[in-house]
Formats: structure tokens, sequence, C-alpha cells
């Protein structure tokens, strides 16, 4: 017994001594972690494993962007003209605001955040940056963009990342929901939403979006099981066009370590391509079991 | 009171109970589109639920005390069946109007769980007392009584919450599933005035032949 023990201490101990937890603290809605291995900071949320790591940044090198799904929500750049105004749901350390910020200096930010304790990291740890033109707002994004529907606020580009990997908030996945996103989008907008639905929820989730926006594009790689999805455009984008933003972004682009022209590769409409059962059912504010779908 | 009256009522008070439990936690599901899914709204649900079940064992007491039968016993369901119909039919209309005059989401998600479940779960909070009026015939046995039927109700509570939550939102629409236990409580109630009757009327029978042998 006591030589299987020291053989798990053995295999345990590197990994624990190299992963250096700078910061931890209990929130309203969640554990948050932040911790710092090799050359890498990172915020975590529950647990130490690394499958639930939010967001990180390189110590050396902050700009450069070091998760996929962060680089794959620029294909949306593709989509549309210089951004001028940008909805962010879900802070994070901040990273999409930031680098949004460096890319277009005169681009209005507003970051909606439900957890404070998750701004104060992204402050304190992440360098989030907020001037006159960056906002981060502590509201759930449900109800900021409610708001601003009231107040008929518009925005080019909204970013809807309040997903992280083990939970779903379900009305910010509902058709309502995506009714009122919309409605707060300009006629040359367009959405990104970051997900990790698998399996049965992929479907449900598929079909809210088509029902909503009708054709939409994914946007993933292969290696991981996220994938960004970019609605509420009107017109898709012809070759050339994205030929020429895709040229004018690779420069954009680059200290960021985006590959614009490799993600551009990456991009599925769903015309003529729809890959989930057409009676999927859709959900809605009366039907939103997302947790329990995607188990 | 036979034994199949008081089976009725501990089935009726287990209804209650599930009923109870599961338009609470559809609460924090009807809610969430206008006031979000922050801890405040559960603060504000679970307020509202505990204030109004109080009230209700208090006025479910007090009323039990006058003409106490199972008729009336079954209108209380009845009219619990009622008021629970505005939250399927009114409730995004009442919302959009909390929504649009109250800014702070706190105080939002209290005047709308006010507004949508406080007068039917006081009413549903006057079955158990009610219902520990129907059942103590000797007032040895009242707390063994009482001690049964909150077992009952309050089991109740937990299938409605289990259920409700694990499987129900997996099937149907909040509003199906509202309408589901509406309808329940509603014949349910009916059920028991309809026994009350039969009882009354079987009663009466053995009255008069009893009366007309004399």
């Amino acid at each position: 017994m006591f030589k299987y023990l020291s053989l798990i201490a053995l295999i345990l101990l590197p990994t624990l001594s190299s992963a250096k937890v700078i910061h931890s603290e209990r929130s309203l809605y969640r554990n948050i972690i932040v911790n710092e291995e090799g050359n890498q900071r990172c915020l975590k949320f529950n647990t130490k494993s690394s499958k639930t790591n939010q967001s990180c940044v390189f110590k050396d090198d902050p700009n450069k962007l070091v998760f996929n799904y962060t680089k794959l929500v620029f294909s949306s750049l593709l989509m549309i003209d210089d951004p001028k105004k940008v909805l962010i749901i879900g802070l994070g350390g901040g990273t999409l605001s930031n680098t949004i910020h460096q890319i277009y200096p005169n681009a209005y930010i507003d970051n909606v955040e439900i957890d404070p304790a998750v701004t104060k990291v992204a402050r304190d740890y992440f360098g989030f940056i907020e001037n006159e033109k960056i906002t981060s707002v502590e509201q759930d994004g449900r109800i900021f963009i409610k708001r601003a529907k009231l107040k008929k606020q518009q925005y080019d580009w909204i970013i809807l990342d309040a997903f992280n990997g083990d939970y779903i908030p379900e009305h910010l996945l509902t058709k309502e929901f995506f009714e009122e996103t919309k409605s707060i989008l300009t006629s040359k907008g367009i959405i990104s939403a970051n997900t990790f639905s698998s399996s049965k929820l992929y479907n449900h989730e598929s079909a809210t979006y088509h029902d909503v926006f009708g054709d939409f594009i994914n946007v993933s790689n292969q290696k991981n099981s996220n994938r960004i999805i970019l609605a509420g455009y009107t017109k898709q984008p012809n070759k050339e066009t994205i030929n020429a933003r895709v040229q004018k972004l690779i420069p954009l682009l680059k200290p960021f370590n985006i590959d614009i022209e490799g993600i551009s590769k990456n991009m599925k409409p769903t015309k003529d391509n729809i890959d989930w059962p057409v009676d999927t059912r859709v959900l809605t504010d009366q039907y939103s079991p997302a947790n329990l779908l995607n188990l | 009171m036979t034994s199949k009256t008081n089976a009725l009522i501990y089935f009726l008070a287990f209804s209650s109970g599930f009923s109870i439990m599961g338009i609470e936690l559809l609460g924090g599901r009807i809610l969430a589109p206008y006031f979000g899914s922050s801890v405040h709204i559960w603060g504000s649900i679970i307020t509202v639920f505990m204030l109004s079940l109080s009230f209700g064992y208090l006025i479910g007491g007090k009323l039990s005390t006058k003409n106490a039968s199972l008729t009336r016993y079954g209108l209380i369901f009845i009219f619990a069946s009622i008021t629970v119909l505005p939250i399927v039919f009114f409730s995004q209309e009442l919302m959009e109007l909390i929504f649009t005059n109250i800014e702070d989401s706190r105080y939002g998600s209290l005047v709308a769980s006010m507004v949508l479940f406080f007068i039917p779960t006081i009413i549903l909070g006057m079955i158990s007392p009610y219902s520990v009026r129907l059942l103590v015939t000797d007032s040895e046995k009242s707390g063994q009584v009482a001690g049964r039927l909150y077992f009952v109700s309050t089991l109740g509570s937990a299938l409605g919450t289990i259920i409700t939550s694990f499987y129900m939102v997996l099937a149907f629409n909040v509003n199906d599933i509202i309408l589901g236990f509406s309808l329940t409580l509603g014949l349910l109630g009916l059920l028991a005035i309809i026994l009350h009757k039969s009882i009354f009327k079987a009663h009466m029978k053995t009255t008069l032949n009893s009366s007309a042998v004399n």
C-alpha cells in the first residue's frame, strides 16, 4: 500500500511544484484560481484540472493569444468591416477585449461579466485595460442585452462567451435570447458565439441558431471540442471580399499569433450543409434543459 | 371520516406539496429571461414562497375552525388551481412591465415573484393545517396525525423537486408543466367535493332508512 502511495506522490509532485497558484478565491458563483506554470499564467474556474482553463496569457508576451478558440473568434472580422461598437458577454481574463482594443483603438467595447470577482482578477492579474472607450459592467448578460434593447443601443460585433466547459447559463441559449441579441445588432454586424456543446446539445443549439438567424457559419478546427458560431449576417461575403479582408488582417493580427489565413479555411457555412436532424427541437425560454442535454 | 377519505386527504396533501416545489423550482426558469440567474433570483423566490406559506398556514388554520368539510377542502384546491393560471397566461406581460419599471434586478425579481407566486402559494399553504383538522378525531393522536401529514406533504415536495428538475424539464415546456399542476390540483379538489357529496348522500340514506325503521 505504502509503495503505491509513494509512487503516486512521485508522479504528482513535479506537476504540483511546477504549477504555482498565485491567487485563489471563492466567489459567489465559483472558485477562481490564478496559477502560473512555466511561461503561462492562467485563470481557472472550480478545479485545478487543465480542462477548466478559462483564459491564459504568456508572461513574456501578453499580446500573443494562447487559446485556439480565442483566435477563432477573430474569424468574425472576415464577415464585417472595421467594428466600431463591440459587446462582449463573459469577460474571463479580458483577453478578447484587450486584443480588440489594440487592433482597433477607436472602437468602443462594452464588457459584461456576471461575477465581480472575475472582473477584479482580470484587472489585477491579466492586465485588463479599461478607459473611456472600454467599459465593464457587472451584470447578467441577458439583462444587459434586454436593457440595451430598451435603450435602442446597437453593436456591430457581439461576442457571446459566457459558457465555460462545465456549465451553460441556460437562459443564454434560447430562441428568445438570440432574438433579443439580434435586435441590438446593426444591419451589417456579426454575432460570434463560443460554445462547447457536444452530441445532443450540438443539434439543439444548431437548430436554435438556424431558427433565429437562418444560415450561420461554424468555425472550428478538429483538434478541440468547441466551435465558434458566426451568425446574424444578412449576406455571406463572397470569396473576393474574404480574401481582401484576409490580406488586410494578416499584418494586423500577426502580433497576436492569429493565423487568419488558416482560420479562413476552417469556416463552414451551414448553407446546403445542415449537420443536424431537421426535426430537432428548438430551445426556448419554455424549453431549455441545455445542461441536461449536454451530459 | 372513513379510511378512504383519510387516504384521499393524505394523497391531496402529497400532491399539493409536489406542486408547490415543482412551481417554486420552475420559478427560477420563469424569472431568468428578465432578471437573470444570479443568486438573488433564488433569494427572491424562496423568500416569497416561505412568506406566503407562512401566511397560508395561518389562514388555513383559522379557516378550519368554522364548518370544516371535505367540500371546503376541495374548494381550496380548486381555488389554488385557478390562481396558478396567471403564471402561465400573463407572466410575460407582467415581467415586461416590472422589468421596464424597476432597474435593480434584485427588487425586480422580488416584485415579480410576489406578483406571480404570492397568492397561489398562500392558498397551497392553507392545505396543511386544514388537512390536520379533517384528519384529527382524537386529540391524543393529533401529534401523530400532524407528523404523518408533514411526512406525506414534504415527501411530495421532495419528489416534486427532483421529478420536475431531472425529468419534466427535459420533456415539456415550463407552461405545460405548470398547467399540469393546475389541472391536477383542480381535479383533486373536484374529487374531494364529489366524494363528500356521495358520503353525505349515503349518510342521509342510512339515516332516512333507520328513521323509517323506527
